[in-house]
């Protein structure tokens, strides 16, 4: 019907002239939706960030061969002969000379200092062979140069070097009895391994006497049907007891329970958040009902009707959720989008990852917010439509 | 039959007050010509207001019934009712109840919005209500801009935008000095003889009471005589 619209549409437009009038309570109603939207799209950029970072650092076509049963590179460990066995396997992918595309590693955890919170955290010192660089998809030395085999030197990666005090090129750093130069500073197409320090894995094995063994070996593998190759044939072998995977699968699942934590500690604040931006949005439009009660009934004497006052009012309502969500996305963006931080990931090292604002999430963001002001002005906009004209044409 | 425009019939009102029933209107039959003038006088807390809410078809009798036109308005629906008043009923309150967000010539075209006149047609009829308040040059400015007779003024623009044939004004001069409320009575005895308004005004004020053609007189919820000697001062206050 063409009426009740008119009618809604005049008494919204009325409403929202009268916001600037009760600015305490409609403001307090505002910054609580922008902070729950603000928190709300930070959580969930922050796990997307996390989850982008990871999920691309792992390739279909890397095989990584892992102890039985263990989950993470730390908890790994091989012999060098067991090593040896894996790196002459079938469905290893072999370079121009026959030798296979392998390398063999070492997971370390040293300590390095936080530039902007000046604590320790633990950082990976990753021991690598020299067919390692190739096995990491978009690597790419971006400072200084490679370190030397057979020296106590490493490369950073760019991620490392931005959150770590003391990683940059030409200076000298001390993990632990050792003090290692830092050569360069490398890219790794924004994955996980930008978080780690590399260097050459026998000069780690004698660093901190990890004797001759190795925690995981990566291999370069023809598809999944290598994979499945190599797998049979490890499995195959009585020396051996393995896991062999697919490293893009071993990142994914590695990422799940870190976005899965950020998710189970941000959900319910944005939940406790969201209760409590109802609550300022229900003072808000009880308080602007209540304002412009006699308002109202001036109009209902009129002649306008209890149906466009209840949806004028929810409009008002959801106006002022959609102005705190906009604004709450816009902190959200401006603070925190391609933000860098660092979080202790399953591998029990840090790792940087950006946090990502995407259109997505801010669109899931301003719907959080909508539902807000929705279930916030339902009971104002029912307390507009029923009050007795009567009574409150009498109040002054 | 239906000569009489406003036609009341055994009309009571009670109201719920915690247990108790207080019953405000008893009784009351009435009728009003078409083109009449009545003034509604009574001590504070008589029920001027209840009647004059029941006329206008915001409220509904509890007891009786309330014909305006021919028409029983107390049996209309709260939409119905709605409707009828844009085109009947014209309000004129005490506090003038100007919108402090919007303009005059806003306040004014309020009632429009409830019609389904085009734009143009909308702001000619604002111009003609305005003009015949005599506030054409104040039609830009908010209430706030505007002193308390202008203010009625404005409302009484209001009222009449839509051309109701019916005005109800609740003390219309309570608010304001003497010279001015003499205005605002010629302006409403102008409506009435020029243009034919029927009006029912309550008031407590005896100079405003003599503009009207007949005066009646709600003491306890019942119509009766007037008091022997109305005072030059009546003390009533009530809103
Ligand atoms: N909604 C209501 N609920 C209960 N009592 C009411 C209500 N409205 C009016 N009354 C009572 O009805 C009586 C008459 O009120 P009213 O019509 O405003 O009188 P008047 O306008 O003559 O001063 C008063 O005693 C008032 O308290
Ligand atoms: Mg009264």
């Amino acid at each position: 019907m063409f009426g009740w619209l008119t009618q809604t549409a005049a008494l919204a437009a009325l409403n929202l002239r009268s916001l600037p009038r009760r600015p305490g309570a409609a403001a307090v109603a505002m910054s609580g939706i922008a902070a729950l939207t603000g928190v709300f799209a930070g959580v969930l950029s922050m796990a997307s960030g996390f989850e982008k970072t990871m999920e691309g650092s792992g390739q279909e076509d890397v095989a990584l061969v892992l102890r039985s049963g263990s989950t993470a590179e730390l908890n790994s460990r091989f012999s060098s002969e067991q090593a040896d066995v894996i790196r002459y396997a079938p469905g290893i992918v072999r370079d121009a000379a026959g030798e296979p595309r392998v390398s063999s590693e070492l997971f370390w955890i040293v300590n390095a200092v936080g530039k902007s919170s000046g604590t320790e955290a633990n950082v990976a010192l990753r021991g690598i062979q020299p067919a390692g660089y190739a096995l990491r998809k978009g690597y790419r030395l971006a400072e200084g140069r490679e370190f030397t085999p057979g020296r106590f030197e490493l490369i950073a990666g760019r991620g490392a070097r931005n959150q770590f005090a003391g990683l940059e090129p030409g200076q000298m750093i001390r993990f632990g009895k050792t003090e290692w130069l830092v050569t360069g500073v490398f890219e790794a197409g924004g994955s996980v391994f930008e978080s780690e320090l590399w260097c050459d894995v026998n000069v780690l094995q004698s660093a901190y006497q990890l004797g001759s063994g190795f925690q995981v070996v990566r291999a370069q593998v023809d598809g999944a049907a290598g994979r499945a190759r190599l797998e049979e044939a490890l499995d195959g072998d009585q020396r051996l007891a393995v896991d062999v995977w697919s490293e893009e699968q071993f990142y994914s699942e590695q990422a799940e329970d870190t976005t899965a934590l950020i998710r189970v500690i941000g959900i319910p604040i944005s939940v406790l958040m969201a209760i409590g931006a109802i609550f300022a949005t229900l003072n808000a439009m009880y308080a602007s009902i209540a304002a412009r009660a006699r308002e109202l009934a001036t109009l209902r004497a009129l002649g306008f009707g209890s149906l466009p006052a209840a949806l004028a009012t929810l409009l008002e309502s959801v106006a002022l959720a959609l102005l705190g969500g906009v604004l709450g996305c816009a902190i959200a963006w401006l603070a925190l989008n391609g933000f860098q931080a660092s979080t202790l990931a399953s591998s029990f090292s840090q790792v940087v990852f950006n946090f990502a604002v995407t259109p997505d999430l801010l669109a899931q963001g301003v719907t959080a917010a909508l539902v807000v002001g929705l279930v916030g002005g339902v009971f104002p906009a029912v307390r507009a439509a029923m009050a007795p004209v009567t009574v409150a044409l009498r109040e002054l | 039959m239906a000569t009489q425009l406003i036609q009341l019939t055994g009309v009571s009102k009670n109201y719920r007050k915690g247990r108790e029933t207080v019953r405000v209107l008893d009784g009351i039959s009435l009728g009003i010509d078409k083109g009449d003038f009545v003034g509604l006088m009574g001590p504070s807390g008589s029920g001027k207001t209840t009647l004059l809410n029941l006329l206008g078809g915001l409220d509904k009798p509890t007891e009786g019934l309330v014909e305006v036109d021919g028409r029983v308005i107390s049996a209309l629906s709260p939409g119905a009712l709605a409707k009828w008043r844009s085109s009947n009923i014209g309000f004129i309150f005490q506090f003038y109840n100007l919108l402090p967000v919007l303009t005059a010539a806003r306040n004014v075209a309020l009632p429009l919005l409830l019609t389904s006149l085009p734009a143009s047609r909308r702001k000619q009829h604002v111009n003609t209500a305005l003009q015949l308040v005599g506030l054409t040059e104040r039609a830009s400015h908010y209430p706030r801009e505007l002193s308390g007779g202008q203010e009625q003024r404005v409302a009484i623009a209001r009222a009449i935008v839509s051309d109701p044939p019916i005005l109800l004004c609740d003390e219309p001069t309570g608010d304001l000095d003497r010279s001015t409320a003499d205005e605002i009575m010629d302006l409403l005895q102008r409506l009435n003889r020029d243009y034919g308004k029927t009006i029912v005004m309550v008031t407590h004020d005896p100079r405003a009471a003599s503009f009207a053609h007949r005066v009646l007189h709600l003491d306890k919820g019942e119509l009766g005589a007037p008091p022997e000697e109305t005072p030059g001062a009546p003390g009533g206050t009530s809103p």
